[in-house]
């Protein structure tokens, strides 16, 4: 077992190494879809959480339980609910996007879309919380405190988009259901590792588990460089007496 | 309340020797925070604010300074009772920790006539004005974080200047700063006020002798009630304090310990 692991580990190195066509092909589809779909659900995201982390209205407990739930829905169930949209006989069905890399993107922004709206919120909120009264009593309303928060915030807001793109990078059954993992169109790397698996080719699966975890690893170092960098920027924030820069 | 006998003789008072319209009127105003359980931050407060006057309002930690200035200033709103204002009052608001956005000194103090509907153009125009009148022109490119506390509680009344404010909120200004910075900002808000006598300071300040120096009239309050209301010179007179306002005078005497 040990030497089939060790032999399927460097044929899984020598495809990486040699760039191999079919490797190249699959991850740039799945960079490709992941990267499209984050960029959707930011776009609707950030500005819906912002808007949700100032707003105050009846029934914004529920929303944001409803919300936070939504966390938590397995990729098979959000990949379910975009078959039965895109299905020909859903009511999306006329669009024909159906096992297309349209329909992984529409799959993939569904699935982030709540990771990217309820992280932005909490974010905002906690924002608002802390300062919020001084940009109204500068006379911004919802919206404008919404958008000026987010912006100032736009170092936490970066680490929640690369958090949304390691979700939808990293998931395989909503693309697995919606995509159907057809060979040259529709395989991604999560869709291949678990076919290349199942077939017992275990050096490609092993090869594109390697770029995925490195694909996840180099995310998680933009967010520690992030995190990083916020902590040398000062603050907004008067500093106390004492801890202040003279000039 | 009000004490009959206002002084004349201190420092930046009386701001208008003629008697003003009313800015501001409170007719049983209350704030109650939270529902279990509910938390009164003010009370049956009754009061009016006329142009041109300096009030400081004064009490212990959670007496409801704050809010009332909050109430004021139309950041909140009176859970019981009335709060009016006069139409067509500018007013603005300086925080004891100012919040400054990730961008320049100007470009903060412009976000506040912009949000008022200014052009961006203009509003950086009034912006450095405001900033030549608190003495920062020269450090108007750079990031607002990186200044001191002291500038940036400067840049804060920049940031309130730039609105045209006919009436100025300032919550305990200079509590965060170090007493240098502390006497920059004081001179800065004695130097607007003689500036503008129509200006209507209405200051919350745990430093009684900033409010000395400042206020023509003084507002105590305990427990979200408004126990003394005063001229300065009555409210530190001492023999009133004494025969009426019991806590008030200890609350004084405590500071002068």
């Amino acid at each position: 077992m040990m030497t089939s692991f060790t032999e399927s580990l460097t044929t899984a190195l020598q495809l990486v190494s040699a760039l191999d066509s079919t490797l190249v092909t699959i991850v740039a589809r799945s960079l490709g879809v992941s990267a499209l779909a984050c960029a959707l659900a930011c776009g609707v995201g950030l500005p819906l959480g912002a808007w949700l982390g100032v707003a105050r209205f009846p029934g914004r407990a529920l929303v944001l339980t409803f919300l936070n739930t939504l966390l938590a829905v397995p990729s098979v169930v959000v990949g379910l609910v975009v078959y039965l949209l895109l299905s020909s006989s859903g009511p999306l069905g006329s669009l024909g996007w159906l096992f297309s890399f349209k329909a992984m993107v529409f799959a993939q922004s569904l699935l982030v879309l709540p990771v990217v709206t309820a992280l932005t919120r909490q974010v905002v909120e906690d924002a608002a919380n802390h300062h919020g009264e001084q940009l109204q009593s500068l006379g911004a309303g919802t919206l404008l405190r919404a958008g000026l928060l987010a912006s100032d915030e736009r170092y936490a807001l970066l680490t929640v988009v690369i958090a949304a793109f390691g979700r939808a990078i990293s998931e395989v059954g909503a693309v697995m259901i919606v995509g159907g993992n057809i060979e040259g169109f529709t395989r991604v790397m999560t869709t291949a590792i678990a076919l290349e698996t199942s077939k017992g080719d275990l050096p490609l699966a092993l090869g594109l588990g390697m770029i995925l975890l490195s694909v996840v690893l180099v995310l998680n170092a933009l967010i520690a460089l992030i995190r990083l960098w916020r902590e040398q920027e000062p603050v907004g924030c008067a500093a106390p007496p004492g801890l202040e820069m003279r000039t | 309340m009000r004490g009959a006998a206002r002084t004349r003789d201190a420092h930046l008072k009386p701001a208008v020797s003629t008697p003003q319209p009313p800015v501001f009127r409170l007719a049983r105003a209350g704030v109650v925070f939270g529902r279990v359980p509910p938390l009164n931050a003010l009370a049956e407060v009754s009061l009016a604010v006329h142009a041109g006057e300096r009030i400081a309002l004064i009490g212990a930690n959670g007496c409801g300074k704050s809010t009332l200035l909050r109430l004021l200033h139309g950041l909140l709103m009176p859970s019981v009772g009335e709060v009016w204002r006069a139409p067509r009052v500018a007013h603005a608001m300086v925080f004891q920790r100012p919040h400054m956005l990730r961008t320049s000194a100007l470009n903060n103090v412009a976000m506040g006539p912009w949000l008022r509907g200014v052009r961006w153009r203009e509003a950086k125009a009034l912006a450095l004005a405001a900033l030549q009148r608190v003495g920062l022109e020269g450090l108007g490119q750079r990031p607002a974080s990186k200044l001191s506390s002291g500038q940036q509680q400067r840049l804060a009344l920049a940031r309130a200047c730039a609105l045209s404010p006919q009436v100025l909120f300032l919550d305990e200004p200079t509590s965060s700063l170090d007493p240098h910075a502390k006497r920059e900002v004081e001179a800065l808000v004695q130097q607007l006020a003689r500036e503008d006598p129509y200006l209507t300071l209405v200051f919350a300040s745990h430093n009684l002798g900033q409010v000395k120096r400042l206020a023509s009239r003084v507002i105590y309050l305990e427990q979200g009630r408004v126990l003394a209301d005063l001229s300065v010179a009555d409210f530190f007179s001492g023999q009133l304090l004494q025969t009426h306002y019991g806590q008030a005078h200890l609350f004084v005497k405590g500071e002068f310990v």
